[in-house]
C-alpha cells in the first residue's frame, strides 16, 4: 500500500494529471459553451481529430508552428460551422448529424493522411512540429510544487487560460450574455431582436474553436504525430465531463480534473489488486448517478411546492 | 387629444383559414390607459401581435403618432417606440435583472466587454425614472412574479417605449401585486406614456381604464369611455347582443345521474388553486354545458375527469364507482370517452393512418386483436365502417391523418370516441376550428347520443353552441361554479356573460341535480 | 409524375443522398488514384467478384442487422438510446463467460448462451429506460455513459477472469465447440447468425406492426400525448423498447462471437452499435428496410476493403462517403424547398387529396 500511496501523492502524479487533463479540458469547455446556447456539440470527437490532423500536416509542410495553430483552429471552427449548417439550416437532428460528422472526421483524416504520407497508421514519416514545453524560472526550483506546475507543454497552460477565457466570454461579453439568454429562453432573446439561430451558430463555432486546441495538443504536444482515431473517445468523455460540471467554468474544470485524475490513476492502480478498468469506469458511473439525482430532484421539487402550499395555506388564488 | 396609435381595417387570416381580425379599426389616444377586452379568440391578442410586429396583417394600415408605419418585426416596433409585456414573460431566468434589461443593447467597455456596472447603473436609472423598484443584481428565477413583470415593463421603457402594450398582465399576479401594478400604470400615464391593456377581468378594467375597446368574433364592436359603461354593459357587449334561439329539441327521457362530481379541487404545480370545490351531476339523457372564458379551469377539469390529471381533493363517481386514481384506460373501460379540446395534440397522431388512429382505445380488445396479435383485416373493416358512418372524406383507411382537413380530422376523433359506445361523453370545444358542415354533423351526433341515453358534458367557449345543445348550463369562473341555469330555453348569451366574467355570481351554487 | 414524387418523397430523398454519395466517391477516386477506372470498379463491383468477398458481405451484414433492429425499436418510440454498443459488449462478454465455463450439448448450449447474452444486454439497457420513464433523465446521456461502463466491465470480466494466457493476445478462452454457431457454407465464415438476423428482422417487423405492444411503441413515437390520451402506459413503453434494444444488440454481438471469432477478442469496442444507428437512419427505423440498408453498408465496407487491397485508395474513403450520405438523409430540410414547390403546384392544380 505504501509504495502506491507514495506514487499517488508524488509530484510526478500531480504532473501527470495536468498533462492528461489538457485535451479533455479544452474539449469539455467546447461542449459546455455549446450547451449554454441550448444546443450541444456532440461532434467534439471529430472536431479534435480534424484539428489534430490539420495541425500536423500544416506544421510539417510549412515548418511554422503559428500557421499550424491557425490552421488547426480554423479546422475546428469549420467543423462547428458545418454542424450548425446541417442542424440549424437543414434541420438535421443534432445527434445524428454529430455522429455522422464524427465518422466523417475519422475517415477523412486517415484518407488524407494516406494521400500525404502513404501511411494509414500514423504520420511519423512527416516531420511535424511540437508545441514547446515551458519551464518556469524560479517556480521550477520549488520542491514538489515546482515539479507539478513547471515543465508542462505550453498548451497545458493554455488550457488553464482557456477556462478563464471561457469564463470571460460567457459572463463578461455581450456574446456570452446572448448565448446564455438563447439557451435559457429563446423567445426572450428573439423578443429583443436577437437572432437565435445565428447565436447558436456562433456558440457551435466557439465550441469548435476550443476543441481544436485539444486536438492540436494531442498531436503536437502529448505526442508528436497524428495517428488514426487518436482522440480515443476523449470527445465523448468531454461530454460526460461537461455534463457532470453543469456546463459552468468551475464545474467543467473540476470534472475534467476528476476524469484526468482517474485516467492517470488507472496506470498506478495496475500495480495494486484493483484492475484499471474498474477505476476507469468510475467517472462515467458518477455522471449517470449525478444525472439521475439531478432529474429526480427536479421532479420532487415540483410536487413538494404544491404540498407545502396546501399545508401552509399560502395558496394564491387566480383573481 | 392626439392619437398615438391608429389601426384601420386590419385583416388577419391565419394559414389554417381562421380569420383572427376582420376590418378591425382602433384609435388609441395619447396619455390614456386603453383597455381591449374580449373573449379568447376574439382577436385582441392577434391585433396586439400585429402592432408589435410578431405577426403580419394581410390588409389594413397602422399609424403611429400620425405617420403610417410598416412594422415587420418586434425590432421595428421597438424602434418606433412600442413596447410589449407578454403574458408569458420573456425573461431569461438564470440571468440577472440588469442583464435582462440590456440584452440586445449591451453597454460595452473597451468595445469588447460587457460593462456590468453600467448595466446595473442603467437599471437603477430607469428604475428610478419610472418609480419601479427592481433589484439589478438578482437573478430572475429568484424573484416573485410581480417583480419579474416589473422588469419586463422596465425593459420596454428602457427601449424608449412610449406606447406600452400589456397582455393580460394580472393573470399571474396576486391581488396585492395587482394593486402595485395599477399604481405603476397610473404613474406611467402621468409621465406621458400610453398604455394598452388586454384583459377580461372587468372589475380591473373599470378600475383603471380610460377607454375600452370591445372585440368579439374578430371584429371591434365598440370603443367607448370606460366611465360610460358598467361591467354589466361590457360583459354583454363582449358576449354578444344577438339573440340566438337555435336550440335542439329538449331531451325525451332524463335518467339518473351517471357522472357525479363533488367538491373537486385542484392545485397546480405553481401552487395556484385552479378548481375550488366544484360539484355537479350529469344525467343520462342530458347535455350539461360548461360555459366560461378559457383559462378559468375548464382544461384542468376536463383532464381530471378523464384521468389525465389527478385532483387535489374531491370525488368523482361514474354510476357510483369512484374514478379518481384510475388510469385513463380504466376510466375509458368504465364507459367514459373524451373528445379533446386540442385534437392535433391529443386526439390524433397525424403522421400515421386513419386505421391506427381509430383503434387507439380498443386495439387490445377482442375483435381487434387476439392476444398480442393485431387483426388488421378486422381493423380495416371497422375503419371502413366508421369512415362511412361518419362521412369522413378520405381516400382510404390507410390515408394519413395529416392529409385530412381540420373538419375531417375532428370527425375521426368523434367517430372513434362515440363508437366506443360510452355512457358518458366529455366533449371539450368539439367544433373548434372546423367547417360548418362538420360542425353540424358533430352537433347532430351529440344530440343523437343524448337521445340514446348518454350523459354528455360539454365544455365550450362557443356560447351559441352551448346554448344550442345544452339541457342545463353551468358557468365556471375562477375555478368555481358561478351560475347554474336549469332551463336553457329562456336564456341568452347576454345572460351568461356577466357570470362568465365575474361580474355577477350566484351564491352557494352547484351543478347538482336537485332531488 | 409529380404525385408519385410526393408520395415516395422520403424514399427518393434517400436514393438521391446515396446517389450523391456515390458521385462523391467517384470524384474522390479520380482525385487520388493512379488508375481511377480500375479503382472504381474494385470499389463498386469488387464485393461481388469473388466467393470470399461475397461471403464477407453476408458476414459483415449480420451483426449490423441486429444492431439496426435494436436501435430501430427504440427510435420508433422516439427514445434516443444509443447504448446498443454497451449492451452488445457486456452481453457478449457475459455470454462468453458463461459459454466458456459450462458444458452441455450444443442444442441447449447455443440457445442458452445467446439467451444469457441477450438478457444481460436487456438488463443493461433497462437502466436508461427506467431512469427516463421515472425521472425523465436523458436516455441519450445515460446510455452513452453506460456504454463506457459496460465496456470497462466487459473488458475487466474477460481480461481478469476469462483470459486465455496461452494465446498471444488479450483474448478469452476459446469457446467450446458446443457453443459455436455453425458455418453452413464451406470455405466461408458465413454462420447461422445471418439466418438468425434475417429471422429477427421479420420477427421485429411483425412485432412492431402486427402486435399490440408494437402498436403502443409506435403510437408513443408518433405522438406521446396521443398515446397517453388513449390510455397507453407510456411508462411501460419507454422501458420496453429500450429493454428490447439491449436484448437484440447483445444477441447480435454474441452471434458474432459464436460464429466468427469463437472467442471474445474485442479489446476495443467493435462499433456495431454505431453501425446500427446508421442503418436505422437510412432504413427509417423500419425493420424490413434495415436489412437492405445493412447490406448496403456492408457492401460499402467490403468495397472499401477491396479498394484498399487492390488499389491505391484507402478504405477510409468509405467512411467519408457514408457520413456524407447520413448527413444528407438526416437533413430534413434537404430538398424540402423542392418538395414544397411541387406540393404548391399540385395544390394549385387541385390534385392534392
Amino acid at each position: 500500500m505504501n509504495p502506491l500511496l507514495q506514487s499517488i501523492l508524488s509530484a510526478e502524479f500531480g504532473f501527470a494529471i495536468f498533462r492528461v487533463m489538457t485535451p479533455l479540458l479544452f474539449a469539455s469547455i467546447g461542449v459546455s459553451i455549446s450547451r449554454l446556447a441550448g444546443t450541444i456539440n456532440i461532434s467534439m470527437e471529430g472536431t479534435m481529430l480534424v484539428s489534430a490532423f490539420v495541425g500536423v500536416l500544416v506544421s510539417a509542410f510549412t515548418n511554422s508552428l503559428i500557421l499550424a495553430l491557425l490552421a488547426g483552429v480554423a479546422a475546428g471552427v469549420a467543423m462547428g460551422a458545418i454542424l450548425s449548417y446541417f442542424h440549424l439550416r437543414l434541420k438535421a437532428d443534432i445527434i445524428l448529424a454529430a455522429i455522422a460528422l464524427n465518422m466523417f472526421a475519422s475517415g477523412i483524416t486517415v484518407f488524407l493522411l494516406f494521400l500525404a504520407t502513404g501511411d494509414k497508421g500514423s504520420s511519423s514519416s512527416l516531420k511535424s512540429m511540437l508545441f514547446p514545453e515551458v519551464h518556469i524560472p524560479l517556480i521550477k526550483s520549488i520542491p514538489v510544487l515546482g515539479t507539478i506546475i513547471s515543465g508542462h507543454n505550453i498548451m497545458t497552460y493554455g488550457a488553464f487560460l482557456a477556462i478563464i477565457l471561457f469564463y470571460i466570454i460567457t459572463f463578461k461579453t455581450p456574446l456570452g450574455l446572448r448565448i446564455r439568454a438563447v439557451g435559457q429562453n429563446p423567445h426572450a432573446a428573439e423578443s429583443v431582436g436577437i437572432n437565435v439561430n445565428r447565436t447558436r451558430m456562433w456558440a457551435l463555432m466557439l465550441s469548435g474553436f476550443f476543441g481544436a486546441f485539444g486536438g492540436l495538443y494531442l498531436s503536437m504536444g502529448y505526442v508528436s504525430w497524428f495517428a488514426r482515431d487518436m482522440t480515443a473517445g476523449r470527445g465523448w468523455i468531454a461530454i460526460a465531463a461537461a455534463t457532470l460540471g453543469g456546463y459552468m467554468p468551475l464545474g467543467t474544470f473540476l470534472a475534467s480534473l476528476l476524469f484526468g485524475a482517474v485516467n492517470a490513476l488507472a496506470i498506478y492502480f495496475a500495480s495494486l489488486q484493483i484492475p484499471s478498468e474498474l477505476i476507469a469506469l468510475i467517472p462515467y458511473l458518477a455522471t449517470v448517478i449525478a444525472l439521475t439525482i439531478y432529474s429526480a430532484q427536479a421532479q420532487k421539487k415540483r410536487h413538494r411546492k404544491v404540498e407545502e402550499a396546501k399545508q401552509v395555506g399560502t395558496i394564491k388564488e387566480t383573481t | 387629444m392626439e392619437k398615438i396609435l391608429e389601426a384601420k381595417d386590419v385583416l388577419k387570416v391565419y394559414e389554417n383559414g381562421v380569420i383572427a381580425n376582420r376590418a378591425v379599426s382602433i384609435a388609441v389616444e395619447e396619455n390614456t390607459i386603453h383597455a381591449v377586452v374580449g373573449e379568447n379568440g376574439a382577436g385582441k391578442t392577434t391585433l396586439m401581435k400585429i402592432i408589435f410586429g410578431i405577426e403580419q396583417a394581410q390588409d389594413g394600415e397602422i399609424f403611429f403618432k400620425g405617420e403610417k408605419v410598416h412594422i415587420r418585426s418586434p425590432r421595428d416596433a421597438i424602434r418606433i417606440g412600442i413596447g410589449m409585456v407578454h403574458q408569458h414573460l420573456m425573461l431569461a431566468p438564470d440571468l440577472t435583472v440588469a442583464e435582462n434589461m440590456v440584452l440586445g443593447n449591451e453597454p460595452l467597455r473597451a468595445k469588447l466587454f460587457l460593462d456590468t456596472d453600467r448595466a446595473g447603473e442603467i437599471t437603477l436609472q430607469v428604475s428610478e425614472e419610472y418609480g419601479l423598484q427592481v433589484p439589478p443584481n438578482k437573478k430572475i428565477k429568484d424573484l416573485p412574479i410581480g417583480v419579474r413583470q416589473r422588469v419586463e415593463i422596465l425593459k420596454a421603457l428602457f427601449r424608449n417605449a412610449e406606447l406600452l402594450i400589456l397582455d393580460e398582465p394580472t393573470s399571474v399576479l396576486t391581488p396585492q401585486e395587482t394593486e402595485v401594478l395599477f399604481k405603476t400604470l397610473k404613474n406611467l400615464k402621468k409621465q406621458g406614456k400610453t398604455i394598452i391593456f388586454i384583459s377580461h377581468k372587468l372589475n380591473e378594467v373599470k378600475q383603471i381604464a380610460d377607454r375600452v375597446t370591445i372585440m368579439r368574433d374578430a371584429r371591434v364592436i365598440d370603443t367607448r369611455d370606460a366611465s360610460e359603461l358598467t361591467e354589466h354593459d361590457i360583459a354583454q357587449l363582449m358576449v354578444g347582443r344577438d339573440i340566438s334561439f337555435e336550440r335542439i329539441p329538449a331531451p325525451v327521457t332524463l335518467g339518473e345521474s351517471l357522472l357525479s362530481v363533488r367538491n373537486l379541487s385542484y392545485v397546480n404545480d405553481e401552487a395556484i388553486l385552479v378548481l375550488n370545490k366544484m360539484s355537479f351531476d350529469v344525467r343520462s339523457g342530458e347535455i350539461l354545458g360548461l360555459a366560461g372564458v378559457v383559462g378559468n379551469g375548464q382544461t384542468e377539469l376536463v383532464r381530471i375527469l378523464t384521468g389525465l390529471l389527478q385532483p387535489s381533493e374531491g370525488e368523482i363517481t361514474l354510476r357510483g364507482e369512484n374514478l379518481i386514481g384510475l388510469s385513463p384506460r380504466r376510466i375509458r373501460e368504465k364507459g367514459l370517452c373524451h373528445i379533446p379540446e386540442d385534437r392535433m395534440e391529443d386526439g390524433v397522431a397525424e403522421e400515421t393512418t386513419l386505421e391506427e388512429n381509430f383503434i387507439l382505445d380498443r386495439y387490445y380488445k377482442p375483435g381487434f386483436s387476439k392476444g398480442l396479435r393485431l387483426l388488421w383485416k378486422d381493423i380495416s373493416q371497422h375503419s371502413r365502417e366508421l369512415i362511412e358512418k361518419f362521412n369522413i372524406l378520405a381516400q382510404s383507411t390507410k390515408t394519413l391523418v395529416s392529409a385530412l382537413s381540420g373538419g375531417n380530422i375532428q370527425k375521426v376523433v368523434v367517430a372513434r370516441e362515440l363508437s366506443s359506445d360510452p355512457d358518458v361523453i366529455i366533449a371539450a370545444h368539439p367544433t373548434r376550428g372546423i367547417d360548418v358542415g362538420s360542425e353540424e354533423m358533430v352537433h347532430r351526433l351529440l344530440q343523437e347520443a343524448r337521445d340514446r341515453g348518454k350523459a354528455i358534458f360539454l365544455a365550450s367557449a362557443d356560447l351559441d353552441e352551448i346554448l344550442k345543445l345544452s339541457t342545463r348550463v353551468i358557468v365556471i369562473y375562477n375555478g368555481e361554479i358561478a351560475a347554474h341555469f336549469q332551463d336553457v330555453s329562456k336564456i341568452t348569451a347576454g345572460d351568461l356573460g356577466p357570470y362568465m366574467l365575474g361580474v355577477q355570481r350566484e351564491e352557494a351554487v352547484s351543478g347538482k341535480v336537485s332531488a | 409524375m409529380e404525385k408519385f414524387l410526393l408520395k415516395y418523397f422520403t424514399l427518393i430523398r434517400v436514393i438521391i443522398a446515396i446517389g450523391i454519395g456515390i458521385v462523391i466517391s467517384v470524384f474522390l477516386i479520380y482525385l487520388t488514384s493512379q488508375e481511377p477506372g480500375f479503382s472504381l470498379r474494385s470499389f463498386l463491383l469488387g464485393p461481388f467478384l469473388t466467393r470470399s468477398r461475397l461471403a464477407h458481405l453476408f458476414e459483415t451484414a449480420s451483426p449490423i442487422i441486429f444492431c439496426g433492429l435494436a436501435i430501430a425499436v427504440a427510435f420508433q418510440a422516439k427514445q434516443f438510446n444509443i447504448g446498443a454498443e454497451g449492451s452488445l459488449y457486456l452481453g457478449a462478454a457475459v455470454g462468453t463467460a458463461f459459454a466458456v465455463s459450462t458444458n452441455m450439448p450444443a442444442f441447449i448450449h447455443v440457445p442458452l448462451v445467446l439467451l444469457i447474452a441477450g438478457l444481460t444486454g436487456a438488463l443493461w439497457s433497462f437502466i436508461p429506460g427506467i431512469l427516463k420513464a421515472k425521472w425523465k433523465a436523458s436516455e441519450l446521456v445515460s446510455s452513452l455513459m453506460l456504454n463506457y461502463v459496460a465496456y470497462f466491465l466487459g473488458l475487466y470480466l474477460i481480461n481478469y477472469h476469462f483470459r486465455d494466457k496461452e494465446a498471444g493476445f488479450l483474448v478469452s478462452f476459446k469457446l467450446p465447440e458446443t457453443a459455436w454457431l455453425a458455418r453452413f457454407i464451406p470455405d466461408t465464415r458465413i454462420h447461422y447468425g445471418i439466418i438468425l438476423a434475417l429471422v429477427f428482422a421479420v420477427l421485429v417487423y411483425y412485432f412492431l406492426y402486427h402486435t399490440t405492444a408494437g402498436y403502443e411503441i409506435r403510437s408513443t413515437g408518433f405522438n406521446e400525448r396521443f398515446a397517453r390520451f388513449g390510455g397507453i402506459s407510456v411508462f411501460k413503453v419507454i422501458i420496453l423498447c429500450q429493454v428490447i434494444l439491449g436484448f437484440l444488440a447483445a444477441f447480435g454481438g454474441m452471434t458474432e462471437v459464436m460464429g466468427i471469432h469463437r472467442r471474445f477478442l474485442w479489446q476495443s469496442s467493435p462499433g456495431y452499435g454505431w453501425d446500427g444507428i446508421i442503418v436505422a437512419i437510412i432504413g427509417r427505423s423500419h425493420p424490413l428496410l434495415i436489412v437492405p440498408a445493412s447490406f448496403f453498408l456492408a457492401y460499402m465496407r467490403v468495397g472499401g476493403r477491396v479498394l484498399n487491397l487492390m488499389s491505391d485508395v484507402p478504405a477510409e474513403m468509405v467512411m467519408v462517403i457514408q457520413s456524407i450520405i447520413i448527413l444528407l438523409i438526416t437533413a430534413e430540410a434537404f430538398l424540402s424547398q423542392w418538395k414544397y414547390r411541387i406540393t404548391v403546384r399540385q395544390a394549385e392544380r387541385g390534385g392534392a387529396a
